[in-house]
């Protein structure tokens, strides 16, 4: 019994080592990967983006093609932690934010990516959908993951 | 074959709605895979397996409703949806429906 505590407070100690480590590294790589995200946005306004099912004058518009993007991200063990910890008190998740935040700009920037490839000038009908991957895994519980998808039809105007 | 997700084709004028077709598929990921995510997990961040992997079974679910709507002689597919549901652990499903439609001859035939 003695001798298991050492060992039991490395293990301990050694969790929070890793935990910490992946909270500064995912910290830095989620804020790097923001600054990328709003470069990349910079990049592509000059596509209109709508979500209206109608579009208007269409007789103006021509290749109407659908494009979709989707990517799967996960935060990192430690904000889960403290997101489970935020169960207990309420309130915002702020980790969880910033992660649906990063996926859901992520996957639009891909289809506006694939709708510049094709030329296209306006995006419409755009669509989110969200699936919870964290499930695929079998258990709850660990990090957060998710998986979000956007479409929409890409069109170019004439003229 | 036109895909779109808007109610109309812009551009073209719809002759015939002629019904709903649709496109499934259950995927399960791979251990390597989980383990690597389970690596990937320690700093979060994109998991590109993940990605890559529902994004081949999306499209796979999408060709098996557009090979429903060859089948219906459709010229093309409006108002498409997807939905994706993790059925049991492990397992997803995605799921891609839409209207099959007929179109009506380009209207003032634009030559190019």
């Amino acid at each position: 019994m003695n001798e298991a505590w050492p060992f039991l407070i490395q293990l301990v100690v050694f969790a929070f080592c890793i935990g910490v480590l992946g909270l500064l590294v995912g910290g830095s790589k989620e804020r790097r990967h923001f600054r990328e995200l709003a470069e990349r946005e910079k990049r592509l306004s000059h596509i209109r983006v709508c979500n209206l099912k109608r579009v208007t004058a269409p007789d103006e518009v021509e290749d109407a093609h659908m494009m979709l993007g989707s990517v799967v991200i996960a935060t990192d063990y430690f904000k889960s932690f403290a997101t489970g910890l935020r169960n207990l008190v309420g309130g915002e998740m702020r980790s969880a934010v910033s992660l649906m935040n990063r996926a859901r700009r992520e996957a639009l920037l891909r289809l506006l990516e694939q709708a510049e490839a094709r030329g296209a000038s306006e995006v419409w009908n755009v669509r989110f959908g969200y699936s919870n991957i964290s499930q695929m895994r079998g258990r709850s519980g660990g990090a957060m993951q998710v998986e979000m998808l956007a479409y929409g039809t890409a069109v170019r105007r004439r003229g | 074959m036109i895909v779109v997700n808007t109610e109309t084709i812009p551009g073209r004028e719809i002759a015939e709605a002629i019904g709903l077709v649709q496109g499934n598929t259950i995927r399960a990921k791979h251990v390597g895979r989980d383990i690597a995510a389970g690596f990937k997990n320690l700093v979060g961040g994109e998991l590109r397996g993940y990605t890559e992997l529902l994004t081949e079974a999306r499209r796979q679910a999408l060709e098996r409703m557009l090979a429903q709507a060859k089948q219906l002689s459709a010229d093309g597919v409006v108002n498409v949806r997807f939905t994706t549901s993790a059925v049991t652990g492990g397992a997803a499903e995605l799921y891609a429906y839409g209207t099959a439609v007929r179109l009506a001859p380009a209207a003032g035939a634009r030559y190019e």
